[in-house]
């Protein structure tokens, strides 16, 4: 069974990508494990901005599933529109007209069961795209799945993500979207554990409480990443207090923002930085590797 | 009545510190949190709540398993594995429930029943800036853009009643259902973007989407300073966008200090080259603005 870890946050900007990034790095280079990126940030996905000589592999399409109603069949009954719970169907009888909202459907299916004529029939419509990349000779080390430009169905694009078969290899680092709502859902329950990054300020601290409530709902284990630590005390004294495991500090450096902001983190990484992800690595190894 | 919202694809790059530094001016306006599952603007604006209340939006099912007989109907018509086998016992995940009801409808033992979800906190405030529309969605829920339309319809209803000219809507990060809600409507899109690679690549997408929406977009880019060749790219990508910048707001960690005093920077810093750059894309966007009203008018 491969280890399925998160990073998630709560806040944006906190660091989930930075962390995923450079624990990819050095989880493959310690651990001696294959290990994966999966980047379920699909609205925004820039995880494969960080790394050069970057490599497109493969790629398919996510669809979702549209009803569409064959108004020569259908006898304008209006029982599809009494089963969908989303208000995507509109029927006028009087009109013979019926019709399907793409943008309100969540494909339950629930039109199809209730159609007494089978009038309705569900048809494919693009709502994003699942992409690999291999880095030298590290295949599909990275996959992402990017929601296409208009779409509301961020979460639907996760879900299949999640699932596909292009993740497969021995340690699995899941990307999350900002947030705490069904897309961050869909990303975390598919971990054993969960990392969370947060920054010491009062947002990062009322974002974060947002998520341990989250994941405690979930009842997934977790530990905290504190990046761009400083002393904001609120912050220790609430993980203090909630007996929640810090799993490492990364100290605040201007100089490593700017080489953020070129994108190239993993070029001279500074000793401070690689001995805080050698410190998680060695807890991750202790934590999951073990038992698994 | 004009409705201004920020946004800027990625997350972090300062959309809730530039709108709390724009309450400041923009008063008298109704100012609305949109990012309502990481809702953070009440940290500074410090609210006093008037009024509040529950917008139920979503449903789950529940399975009894007296009732149940175990034919697994249920489980094979369920389109988001939210029903789940353990224990030999069929049992609903409320986490992936979408409330579509169709178990229920197919129950042949009439064992599910759906129940309207806890819902979400709204609250109309008052604050030193005017008032302020917020809400807290439960952690873990959908619906996020169904709430993001019910409290923007919250502060319409609140402008007119007050007869005031102005919404400021605080927006999420992403594309996704939740920005699409903040869009839907908006006259003005500010643009918050910060000078890295993946501000760069993310504000690209989300201005795709704005154009989608024929909405006018203007660009802030925030903490200037931190890459010149990247604001050199970003500035490059706005001329070929159509996208006026209004003004760049230098990197700070008075931002951060200000943020911890509960006040916006224009409070906490006023001599600071940060505030001043605010109120200069202040003045820039109030130009704009009765211009956009005088088109609004006609």
């Amino acid at each position: 069974m491969p280890v399925k870890i998160a990073i998630a946050s709560g806040k944006g900007g906190t660091g989930k990508t930075t962390v995923t990034v450079n624990l990819y790095h050095f989880m493959s280079k310690i651990l001696n494990s294959k290990v994966q990126i999966a980047d379920c940030d699909v609205e925004e996905p820039n995880a494969s901005i960080f790394f050069e000589e970057l490599e497109s592999a493969k790629s398919k399409q996510v669809t979702q599933l549209i009803p569409f109603i064959n108004t020569d069949t259908c006898t304008f009954c209006r029982k599809c529109v009494d089963y969908c719970e989303f208000n995507a169907i509109i029927v006028i009888p009087p009109a013979q007209f019926a019709e399907v909202s793409p943008s309100l459907c969540h494909s339950c299916g629930a039109c199809l069961y209730a159609c007494p004529e089978k009038a309705i029939i569900e048809q494919p419509n693009e709502i994003g795209q699942i992409n690999t990349f291999n880095h030298g000779v590290d295949e599909s080390f990275l996959i992402e799945g990017r929601l296409k430009i208009g779409s509301s169905m961020q979460t639907m694009v996760i879900k299949d993500l999640v699932k596909d078969d292009w993740i497969n290899k021995e340690v699995i680092l899941y990307d999350a979207p900002p947030g705490t709502s069904c897309s961050v859902v869909a990303t975390i329950t598919q971990a054993n554990y969960i990392i969370l990054v947060t920054e010491p300020t009062p947002f990062g601290l009322h974002d974060l409480k947002l998520m341990i409530d989250l994941v405690r709902k979930l009842n997934k284990p977790f530990g905290v990443i504190i990046n761009k630590a400083d002393e904001y005390s609120d912050t220790y004294t609430y993980l203090k207090e909630e007996g929640i495991e810090i799993l490492a500090e990364i100290p605040f450096n201007i100089d490593y923002v700017k080489s953020y902001a070129q994108g190239s983190i993993l070029k001279n990484i500074p000793s401070d930085i690689e001995s805080v992800y050698t410190g998680i690595t060695q807890k991750l190894k202790n934590k999951l590797i073990h038992h698994a | 009545m004009l409705e201004i919202t920020v946004l800027s694809g990625k997350g972090g790059t300062g959309k809730t510190t530039i709108t709390a530094a724009l309450a400041s001016m923009v008063s008298p306006a109704i100012i609305c949190d949109n990012d309502v599952d990481a809702a953070d603007l009440f940290l500074i604006l410090n609210p006093e709540i008037k009024q509040e209340g529950t917008f139920l939006s979503g449903q789950t099912a529940t399975i009894n398993t007296d009732l149940c007989s175990n034919c697994g109907i249920c489980h094979s018509l369920c389109q988001f594995d939210a029903i789940e086998l353990t224990n030999n016992e069929y049992q609903i995940n409320p986490f992936n429930c979408e409330g579509c009801r169709l178990c229920e409808r197919a129950c042949p033992e009439s064992a599910i029943e759906t129940k309207p979800d806890n819902g979400h906190k709204w609250y109309e405030s008052v604050t030193r800036f005017g008032s302020f529309v917020h809400a807290q969605m439960e952690p873990g829920e959908e619906n996020s853009g169904k709430l993001v339309t019910f409290i923007r319809k919250k502060a319409k209803a609140l402008a007119q009643a007050q007869n005031i000219k102005i919404i400021l809507n605080d927006g999420p990060p992403g594309i996704g259902c939740p920005v699409i809600a903040s869009l839907t409507g908006t006259n003005i899109v500010l643009l918050v973007i910060e000078p890295t690679l993946t501000g760069r690549h993310d504000s690209l997408r989300v201005i795709d989407l704005i154009k989608n929406f024929g909405i006018p977009a203007y660009a802030i880019l925030n903490k200037s300073g931190i890459n010149n060749d990247m604001e050199k790219i970003i500035m490059s990508d706005l001329k070929d966008q159509g996208i006026p910048l209004l003004g760049k707001v230098p990197y700070s960690i008075l931002f951060r200090d200000a943020m911890k005093e509960q006040l916006n920077i224009l409070e906490h810093a006023p001599e600071s080259e940060s505030a001043k750059a605010i109120q200069l894309i202040w003045n820039r966007l109030n130009k704009i603005k009765s211009e956009s009203q005088l088109l609004t008018h006609q």
